[in-house]
């Protein structure tokens, strides 16, 4: 009885102690995170809500800083050449984080033997490959090094916003009408969570086809329910259409060729110069030049929705308009 | 006395966590210190507007009954349908569209000061509004204005390496303003008036960022309740780049025809 007494007056001290240090260890996980990013987070289309659901105009390059260059190559792009089988298992860029219509699930991969934070991960949900962001203090591969879907990326906190550089991405779309980013874009992701708030700044640099940054920011609401999965499903080529079986048929305009350049005219009233972008039209003083020649509709015959979400999240009796295709949530 | 050693180490790494708001702060002696002085960041200067989402929305004026993206409510509808611009400027209401909910989106150009110690002032060239930021112990002044009544505090980031609070360190490099605005005269969120009520509640983030080439990026990320024309918290986030001086400033009155 003796010896046992002793061993519990050693033991139930110790067994304390873990318990405390335990516990306190837990309350100040944080200090490894900085602050949680892990979690759903659903997407809150609030901005830009038809580029990214339904997809933008044909000629949509309004507020794009855009090369010469990609102008034409977006206006050579036609949006059936996703339909031959080499290009529809293509992912979107890692810029469609803020760019598509995505949820997100952020996460961290935990090192085992110290607990800290190796890197952080956004799922790829549809259409897109899982980003990776280092925290170790890795060096970013050599300029020559392969790129991929997902890219390589480092990150690092500046207070609660953790910044992640990401550079090796292939070439996509900066908005999928066809306006390209080289494998030559890098990309600066700023993420800040605000309570259950969390928002994204991407600034997209591209020697390429950008004249200056050109910068997306997007808002995302934690959600247990939201259930985004972390991996793309599975996608298998097809071929659908019969004149596209044939070997070398890539759907295209030829210069000058485009159909659809007078389009957001036709429908919106916006003088063509606007249409086809250029940093200029990022600017306020950009408003001023668009004065004199923009006439506005009289009234909206497109897409007119309040947030395009779901059918039945608009409000009551709200129409929206899809042009041409029928009408969504009719009255 | 192991006990006690790893106890208080223990402690030593979580308690900080508890001590929330500005950490260990000033004493109950000390007056608090000035939110000038405070700053974590530098958010004065001029900053322009970079409107490369929602363009047709901001950046000219939308058609009558264009709602897209934006959660309203059906009698938001019904006010939106309603919409009409001379009679806005013939009864002197052409800045509905200015007000703190909306003027954020618009293109312009913001200079931002200090006031006081207290009060952060943001002057929109669109439209020549002033927002007032206050910081502290300040006391609404009553009757509703076009930017509300605006309470600002500094919302300061744990320290890394511990459950600790920024604020502890002499002076804090990073953080963001909080801002929350009530008492705000009705208004549009857009400029084809899609509106928000007296009863809105405007929230902002201000985040500064700094680029890898020295550019310096402000987002303000918004949340605007309104259980009168809202369904559910209307979330946006814009943009502005630092400006280097003032010499693109071009005040322009109100305008509610374009």
């Amino acid at each position: 009885m003796g010896s046992d007494a002793v061993r519990g007056a050693k033991v139930m001290p110790m067994k304390t102690s873990v318990l405390t240090l335990v516990t306190a260890l837990c309350f100040s996980a944080p200090a490894l995170a900085q602050i949680d990013l892990a979690g759903h987070w659903a997407v809150r289309q609030h901005e830009d809500w038809a580029a990214r659901g339904p997809g933008p105009e044909v000629v949509d390059y309004l507020g794009l800083p855009i090369t010469d260059e990609a102008r034409e190559r977006a206006l050579a792009y036609s949006t059936s050449a996703l339909s031959i089988p080499e290009r529809q298992c293509l992912y979107y860029p890692p810029h469609y984080n803020a760019l598509g219509p995505f949820g997100l699930e952020i996460w961290a991969d935990i090192d085992p033997n110290s607990g800290r934070v190796v890197a952080w991960n956004i799922g790829g949900f549809i259409d897109k490959a899982i980003n990776t962001i280092w925290m170790d203090d890795r060096p970013h591969p050599g300029p020559n090094a392969l790129r991929t879907f997902s890219g390589f990326a480092t990150g690092r906190w500046e207070g609660n916003t953790l910044v992640a550089y990401m550079t090796h991405y292939k070439e996509g779309f900066l908005r999928r009408n066809g306006v390209p980013t080289s494998d030559q874009t890098t990309m600066t992701m700023y993420i800040t969570r605000h309570g259950d708030m969390l928002t994204m700044l991407e600034v997209i640099e591209d020697p390429v086809y950008l004249t200056e940054p050109f910068l997306v920011s997007r808002n995302w609401q934690l959600d247990p329910t939201a259930n985004m999965t972390r991996v793309s499903a599975p996608c298998v080529p097809e071929a659908e259409l019969p004149e596209l079986k044939g070997e070398g048929t890539v759907p295209h305009y030829l210069p000058g060729k485009n159909p659809f350049v007078g389009e957001m005219t036709k429908l919106y009233g916006l003088p063509v110069e606007a249409v086809l972008g250029g940093a200029e039209t990022m600017y306020p003083e950009y408003r001023k030049k668009m004065l004199e020649p923009y006439q506005p509709p009289k009234s909206c015959t497109r897409y007119c929705c309040g947030w395009g979400g779901a059918p039945g999240r608009t409000a009551p009796n709200l129409e929206c308009i899809t042009g041409g295709t029928g009408r969504v949530n009719e009255r | 006395m192991k006990f006690v050693a790893i106890t208080a180490v223990a402690w030593l790494v979580a308690v900080p966590l508890f001590a929330q708001g500005r950490g260990a702060g000033p004493t109950p002696s000390t007056p608090p210190q000035a939110a000038k002085m405070a700053a974590p960041v530098d958010l004065t200067g001029y900053w322009v507007s970079v409107i490369t989402e929602d363009w047709r929305w901001r950046m000219v004026m939308p058609p009558k009954g264009d709602y897209q993206s934006v959660p309203i409510t059906a009698d938001a509808k019904r006010v939106a349908d309603a919409w009409d611009p001379v009679r806005d400027e013939s009864i002197g209401e052409q800045c509905r569209a200015y007000g703190a909910a909306g003027i954020m989106r618009l293109p312009t150009r913001l200079r931002v000061s200090w006031l006081d110690d207290n009060t952060l002032k943001v002057e929109t060239d669109a439209g020549m509004q002033t927002r007032l930021l206050h910081f502290g112990s300040w006391k609404r002044d009553g009757r509703p204005t076009w930017q509300g009544d605006s309470i600002a505090t500094w919302e300061l980031p744990r320290r890394p390496g511990g459950a600790d609070n920024a604020a502890e360190e002499a002076q804090p490099k990073f953080g963001s303003l909080k801002v929350v605005t009530t008492n705000m005269r009705p208004g549009y969120l857009r400029k084809n008036g899609v509106p928000y009520s007296a009863k809105t509640e405007l929230t902002e983030y201000w985040d500064l960022y700094r680029g890898r080439n020295g550019e310096q990026w402000l987002v303000v990320s918004t949340a605007v309740e309104d259980t009168a024309y809202l369904q559910v918290p209307w979330l946006t986030s814009p943009n502005f780049r630092k400006e280097p001086d003032g010499s693109k400033w071009d005040p322009t009155p109100c305008a509610a025809r374009r």
